[in-house]
């Protein structure tokens, strides 16, 4: 797997909130079309290294790259428009506007000479069916299985080439999990690279070719997803595991 | 009163009420994606009007005077707009990581300048501006005349409001703002540039509050004191309406507005065998509007509960009490500064300039109280020095009270004043406490302005002499130091007594201060009624030290001064606000009296403080005691 071009490079990337270090010399690659788990406690820093590729908190690595380009000196937008789609934890859907709002803001043309599938309204209705029937209603009135999905589909808009999932199966109901995982095996048949972040490897299990455990904001391992490390806690939110290979 | 005039007053207010919409639906849309109060939001209204009165005098002689006078509104509402892109980019994108305590001070460092350069360009005396043409005559309207302008006026409010309703809802640059206003940090994840947008939208608001400022050419003449007068004007609306609610902004314009015109209209009115002139009253209306509002309605008419907000930058270290070295410098201190009296002698200047320096000394350490233990940066607190000081001069002077007793009326003056004001006050935090406290200040000066029986209006109360011992510029000088050195003992034991610690607390953390069983809001109201007093007493102080007391000298200038004093000086101790005192006063006197300027140099020398130190003063500074 890793033979392939990577598309995120991050070496010895140390981050920060406020005086608080919070990630130390963390080394991770995403190959393009690869799908990677990041897995440990929570508090580990999972949500962190997120923030700190997208350029939401203080951070320094000897290299920070995306497709070739340096993240280190760009501002959050600019990272953005280089093709990563960011769905943070707590997906941060804009509660007074609609879903259609919502996904215009996230509405961006796919860059000349892009390969994969082209992202319109019609195909991210399509990718999540419930979300066409309620393009009217309001972002706060949605439930938080339908926020996941209209944080992933309001990043999809914009014709990323890599994904950030932040624990995208937390605090929905299993049935949402399930659609979820489908979805994203459908992205990543697509040719999106993915990098998702869970407690419960459940989601990841499904998806994921490689996984890379952090604890206490280092390293611990990687390896293919079926070797990972085996002491990552049961956890007491986690999903029941997805019945059946989608 | 007749049901005419009446009517007439009523139309009247909604004219005002599109004027005082305008700069208020500015000041909440920048708040809103910014999350910066902008003090200088007024500025831009009396710019936007001296632009008018100058641009269409110049257009009209080229385009002939229909296309001057509105050409003049428009130009002057571009260049404003242009303005406030110009201010965004050059100063605002310094301080959006400063403390919101250094944003507040830098804007209103703004006003200060642009107020200098405002009288630098255009001189002291007010300009009048043309007669809309086509708009000057009047209608017939129930026997009275109503101007045609007035009549404009009123039908531009809800026109602008309309067009800010349809950007915001049917725009992209409206569903950014919307976004934004939420959640500032996704718009940005999402690839949109926040840079952009923000110049964006901080030259909207400016704009659109220049356009308010230059529609009012054809109604009043441009001055020097219309940024501060709105300012204070748009706080209460947005107080009113509720922050970030462009429709809550127009209904509270409406609402104080026609209160307003209403106690205009009903005059003089007499009840049980006294009379009143409800015409003197519109400002108690004012804060009777916004009081009955706060009360039902904490978070303004159209407002949604403020999410609990997060301090920023670091936690203060705990106060430590004075070690041996500590008490040492203020033993030495106490000494000199009682030992003035000896160099009267050497140096008769000395006295006079060591009670200014005393009283300033008291004036910032309780405005400290509420700024550093209770994490409420006041931008009212020249309210309770006035208070304190026209209860003395009245008690002085028309009552005729023996020094100590007028003293003490003053000091009872100034606590009645924030224990009524605090009430309302504690009930808020962060920028919301900042505008309501210069709210109810700017309603304390107004009413020392126009209340002329018991203020003596703008002249003010004369003779405010005390009594022997007291008459000797040293016998005065003593009992200062004394009331001073007793009110500093007192916040001392204070902050350091288990009040002072629940209030630290809730500084803190305000949920945590109140899951451990602390009535924060009570324990702030306290807090703000001795600090209020004892500014009281500073201005007791400055009565009979000045021997008269003026509006002027409780002027909302007054409230920054004791901010600067308290930066200066350094909000993370107790000695901070004493040093930082003396350094302004002795700074005053030397230097920027003696130019017409001075606040304009005042306003650099806070832009300058929170450029270099825009995580604070202290943080320029090295630790001392009680650093980890």
């Amino acid at each position: 797997m890793s033979a392939r071009l990577p598309l995120l490079e991050i070496d010895g990337l140390d981050a920060w909130y406020g005086e608080a270090q919070i990630l130390f010399g963390l080394s991770l690659q995403v190959a393009t079309g690869e799908a990677v788990a990041l897995v440990g406690r929570n508090g580990a820093g999972k949500s962190t290294t997120m923030k700190a590729i997208m350029g939401l908190v203080r951070r320094r690595a000897n290299r920070l790259a995306f497709d070739g380009s340096d993240l280190a000196a760009l501002p959050t937008h600019a990272i953005a428009r280089l093709g990563i789609g960011y769905v943070p934890e707590d997906r941060r859907i804009f509660a007074e506007l609609t879903v259609r709002e919502n996904l215009d803001l996230g509405r961006r043309p796919r860059p000349p000479g892009a390969t994969l599938p082209d992202w319109s309204m019609d195909a991210v209705f399509d990718l999540f069916p419930q979300l066409a029937d309620m393009r009217a209603r309001l972002g706060g009135q949605m439930s938080g299985g339908e926020q996941q999905m209209l944080a992933v589909a309001r990043v999809l808009v914009g014709n990323p080439a890599l994904l950030l999932l932040d624990e995208p199966s937390e605090g929905v109901a299993p049935i949402v999990v399930e659609h979820m995982t489908r979805a994203l095996l459908r992205l990543k048949a697509g040719g999106l690279s993915l990098l998702i972040s869970e407690q419960s490897s459940d989601l990841c299990a499904a998806i994921c070719d490689r996984a890379y455990h952090i604890e206490q904001g280092e390293l611990r391992g990687h390896g293919p997803m079926s070797a990972r490390a085996p002491d990552i806690p049961p956890n007491a939110q986690a999903a029941p595991p997805t019945t059946s290979p989608l | 009163m007749s049901f005419e005039s009446l009517l007439f007053q009523a139309v009247n207010g909604f004219a005002s009420a599109s004027g005082l919409f305008l700069v208020a639906a500015g000041l909440s849309i920048i708040f809103g994606v910014t999350r910066i109060v902008n003090m200088a939001h007024g500025s831009f209204y009396m710019l936007g009007l001296y632009l008018a009165v100058t641009l269409a005098p110049l257009l009209g002689a080229t385009f002939g005077g229909a296309l001057g006078f509105w050409g003049g509104i428009l130009g002057a509402a571009l260049v404003t707009a242009a303005l406030g892109a110009l201010v965004e980019v050059v100063l605002l994108r310094r301080i959006y990581a400063a403390p919101e305590l250094y944003q507040l001070l830098a804007t209103f460092a703004l006003l200060l300048i642009v107020n200098d350069a405002t009288l630098y360009l255009w001189g002291p005396e007010d300009i009048l501006g043309p007669q809309a043409p086509g708009l000057s005559g009047a209608v017939e309207f129930l026997g009275r005349r109503l101007p045609e302008y007035d009549i404009f006026l009123a039908l531009i409010g809800p026109l602008v409001l309309l067009g800010l309703h349809l950007l915001l809802k049917r725009t992209r640059f409206g569903r950014l703002i919307r976004a934004a206003t939420q959640d500032r940090e996704m718009v940005a994840a999402l690839g949109i540039n926040e840079a952009l947008l923000f110049t964006a939208v901080f030259a909207l608001g400016t704009g659109i509050a220049g356009f308010g400022g230059a529609l009012q050419m054809a109604r009043e003449p441009a001055n020097l004191a219309l940024d501060l007068s709105v300012l204070g004007d748009a706080f209460v609306v947005v107080v009113v309406g509720g922050m970030g609610s462009i429709r809550g902004a127009y209904v509270a314009a409406l609402l104080v507005a026609e209160v307003k015109a209403l106690c205009t209209a009903l005059g003089l009115v007499e009840v049980g065998g006294f009379t009143f002139n409800m015409s003197r009253l519109t400002l108690v209306a004012e804060f009777l509007v916004m009081a009955v509002v706060l009360v039902v309605r904490p978070h303004g008419l159209f407002g949604r509960p403020q999410p609990a907000q997060a301090r920023r930058g670091e936690a203060e270290a705990p106060l430590v009490p004075l070690g041996r070295t500590g008490r040492l410098i203020v033993l030495a201190a106490l000494v000199f500064f009682a030992g003035i009296p000896l160099l009267g002698a050497v140096a008769s200047y000395a006295p006079v300039l060591a009670l200014d320096m005393v009283i300033a000394a008291l004036f910032a350490a309780s405005l400290h109280l509420l700024m550093g233990p209770g994490g409420l940066a006041s931008f009212g607190h020249a309210a309770y020095f006035g208070l304190g000081a026209y209860g003395t001069a009245y008690a002085a002077t028309v009552l005729g009270l023996p020094t100590p007793l007028a003293f003490a009326v003053g000091m009872a003056t100034a606590a009645a004043g924030a224990v009524l004001f605090g009430w309302f006050c504690v009930r808020l935090e962060g920028v919301y406490f900042a505008m309501l406290t210069l709210a109810f200040a700017q309603i304390v000066w107004s009413i020392a302005h126009q209340w002329e029986e018991v203020t003596g209006g703008s002249n003010g109360l004369f003779g405010v002499w005390p009594d022997p011992p007291f008459d000797s510029a040293n016998g005065l000088y003593l009992a200062a130091l004394g009331v001073t050195v007793l009110g500093l003992v007192l916040i001392r034991r204070l902050v350091f007594a288990p009040f002072g610690l629940a209030l630290r607390a809730a500084r803190d953390s305000r949920l945590r201060a109140e899951a451990s069983g602390i009535a924060v809001e009570k324990v702030r109201w306290l807090a703000f009624a001795i600090a209020g007093t004892l500014c009281g007493a500073a201005g007791g102080l400055f009565a009979f030290a000045k021997g008269s007391i003026s509006p002027e000298a409780i002027s909302v200038g007054r409230s920054i001064d004791g901010l600067v004093m308290v930066l200066l000086g350094g909000v993370h101790s107790l000695m901070g606000p004493l040093l930082g005192a003396g350094g302004l006063t002795l700074l005053q006197d030397m230097v920027m009296r003696e130019s017409p300027y001075w606040r304009g140099l005042l306003g650099l020398i806070i832009l300058l403080i929170v450029l270099l130190f825009p995580s604070g003063l202290a943080a320029g500074l090295p630790r001392k005691r009680g650093a980890p």
